[in-house]
């Protein structure tokens, strides 16, 4: 390509993931979650928790019955489903943030401290994240909320606590990789702290794979707290939660089917949508490991 | 080989001692009284202190510890609190199902995940791969309780097909061998229960295995394919050798061990799957047992049946590890 500047690394990236169809398909659905996590006041047509004695159990519009007021029918309590699932996005949204940040926030603590100091610490601290490795996830997500006591924040707490070691692995395998290079121990011989060296010369340089990890962490996360939810130990009802909402269509599962289908499509889009901006990213970001 | 499998072995024990630790704390995670929480507010004090002094409640902490050691040393998990059932009876008799379910699980996935990773791969950039792929990233996006609602929806509620939920019909009886239906009903020749004991597990056995089958269909495609690059595929299709057997006897053979990897992988994972999966089916394995444990808030069970199944989730990561050294003894080394 003649006459064309050469890009920076980001530049490069940037553009690798804009030719990436995959991504670019997951960042836009996305942007539809994040628009519908944000504008759910203004979107939903009716308010997500109030109930009606006479719009119980309606179809959506399509069916026979179905009526325009309830595009996608009513539960039970004759809540609108539509604003229901709107008002889901911001709750699966939060849920991502919450438990995302938890695990990326003392994933990389334990991670770049285990891997700067190396020795014993380093032992002790993997020693632990194996052990957390040691449980199926989503057991030891119920069983941390079984002990601690259903609920949405308990919930969020748990998916974050169980998704640490993850991360900490992911951040002391670079922080070892960096750590050996030049100009780390130039740094160093320049007289920088160790949080300098950790903090402003070791973690940038290991983002590519913590910016992958933390895309794919979202779906996980979205997963798992419906999971949760569906039974019983997350969002309690009557919370638009998605998982939660699927756990009340399951009892009307003889009734209405919209009240189990549609809960469980925006579960699958959102986390689908994640799922492929984790992957564009990883072929974007680390050619190295391209398929 | 010998002393790989030691050496692999004795990791167990720090692994299995640590777990132990891990549960042993859960119930301290518990705010309040964990006695008033299982027995609901309205408990005598009496009653109150009759279960703290058998949780061990009422002693210091270095004691407690000592005492569910030792228990656990003597394989005693204690009494559940609905039943007074000894908890190891109870999951001993539910174990079967659980493994059942798995096992059928992984028979599908490695079935219909081998089979469109290797078609994907030969037919590279097809409809078929593509579509294959796409499913794939569907099958990791699923969550996997509304896929086993919707199942039941078109397969029970509107076609009639399959049973709704359950292991077996009521009027339908096996005698048990190995504890798992199918086998067994095979062995004594019970053909309708054979028929019937499949026909409950089709459905739940699907729905469990979406996740594994998305994997292994990925891994074997690109394994496939990096192989079907490689010279001595090209000198076999040269020489005029089928397609077919080129595809199936040379290239997946040689593509064989980071699938077996991926497969190993995924069967501890099947057991989290497994308890989303018992519940929305009603399949009577210990993921539901477990489940009912923590809305009964039976803190016992909840850490007996951790303790069991972590314990079962690491021996076969442990197993899945020897097995890959003895296919691949390169491994060995690292």
């Amino acid at each position: 390509m003649a006459g064309e500047k050469p890009h920076s690394p980001r530049a490069e990236a940037f553009r690798r993931l804009r030719r990436n169809k995959t991504a670019v398909a997951g960042l836009a659905i996305i942007v539809l979650f994040l628009a519908m996590a944000l504008f759910a006041p203004s979107l939903a047509p009716h308010d997500p928790l109030e109930q009606s004695l006479y719009a119980k159990l309606k179809p959506p519009v399509w069916q026979r019955g179905g009526s325009w007021t309830h595009v996608l029918g009513t539960d039970d309590f004759g809540r609108d489903l539509l604003s229901r699932l709107i008002y889901g996005a911001r709750i699966s949204m939060v849920v991502g943030v919450v438990s995302v940040s938890i695990a990326l926030f003392f994933g990389t603590l334990a991670g770049s401290t285990a891997g700067f100091y190396g020795g014993l610490l380093d032992n002790a601290v993997m020693r632990l994240m194996d052990l957390l490795l040691a449980f199926p996830s989503i057991l030891l997500a119920i069983v941390i909320v079984a002990f601690l006591g259903p609920s949405l924040q308990n919930a969020m707490i748990a998916i974050g606590v169980v998704s640490i070691p993850r991360y900490a692995r992911l951040v002391r395998g670079s922080v070892l990789e960096e750590y050996a290079k030049d100009y780390v121990q130039a740094a160093r011989a320049l007289g920088a702290s160790d949080a300098r060296l950790i903090f402003v010369h070791i973690l940038p340089n290991c983002l590519a794979p913590l910016i992958v990890q933390t895309t794919l962490g979202f779906a996980s996360a979205i997963l798992e707290a419906a999971a949760l939810s569906f039974l019983g130990l997350g969002a309690q009802p009557p919370t638009p939660e998605w998982g939660a909402m699927l756990a009340n269509g399951r009892a009307l599962i003889l009734r209405a089917w919209w009240a189990v289908t549609f809960p469980g499509l925006m579960i699958l889009f959102s986390v689908l949508g994640f799922n492929l901006l984790g992957d564009g990213l990883r072929d974007a970001l680390d050619p190295r490991l391209r398929e | 080989m010998v002393s790989f499998i030691l050496r692999r072995v004795l990791t167990l024990i720090p692994t299995v001692f640590g777990i132990s630790v891990l549960v042993f704390f859960m119930i301290h995670l518990v705010p309040g009284d964990p006695a008033e929480m299982m027995l609901g507010e309205r408990a005598s004090e009496q009653a109150l202190q009759e279960l703290r002094r058998e949780l061990g409640l009422d002693q210091p902490l270095h004691i407690q510890y000592g005492r569910f050691m030792s228990r656990l040393l003597r394989g005693d998990l204690g009494r559940a609190l609905r039943t007074n059932e000894k908890i190891t009876t109870e999951i001993a008799e539910r174990f079967p199902a659980t493994v059942e379910l798995s096992l059928a699980a992984m028979a599908f996935a490695v079935t219909f995940g081998m089979f469109a990773g290797v078609i994907s791969a030969t037919r590279q950039y097809s409809v078929f791969d593509y579509s294959s792929m796409l499913f794939s990233l569907v099958g990791v996006s699923m969550p996997i309780f509304w896929l086993g609602l919707i199942l039941m929806i078109i397969f029970s509620l509107h076609l009639g097909w399959l049973p709704l939920s359950g292991r077996l019909s009521y009027n339908v009886h096996i005698q048990a061998i190995t504890g798992l239906h199918l086998i067994d009903s095979l062995l004594t020749a019970n053909w309708q229960g054979f028929r019937d004991a499949l026909w409950h597990i089709v459905m739940p056995a699907f729905t469990l295995s979406t996740i594994p089958m998305a994997i292994i269909a990925r891994i074997t495609r690109s394994s496939m394919l990096e192989v079907l690059r490689q010279d001595y595929i090209r000198t076999a299709k040269a020489k005029g050798l089928p397609p077919r057997l080129v595809h199936y006897k040379h290239a997946l053979k040689n593509a064989l061990i980071p699938i077996i990897t991926v497969i190993g992988l995924q069967f501890g994972i099947l057991l989290g799957g497994a308890i989303l999966t018992e519940t929305i089916f009603a399949w009577p394995g210990i993921g539901l047992w477990l489940l009912n444990a923590v809305y009964a808030r039976d803190f016992n069970a909840v850490q007996g049946g951790t303790m069991l199944i972590a314990t079962t989730f690491v021996t076969i990561n442990m197993i899945v590890d020897i097995l890959y050294a003895w296919i691949n003894p390169r491994i060995k080394v690292s």
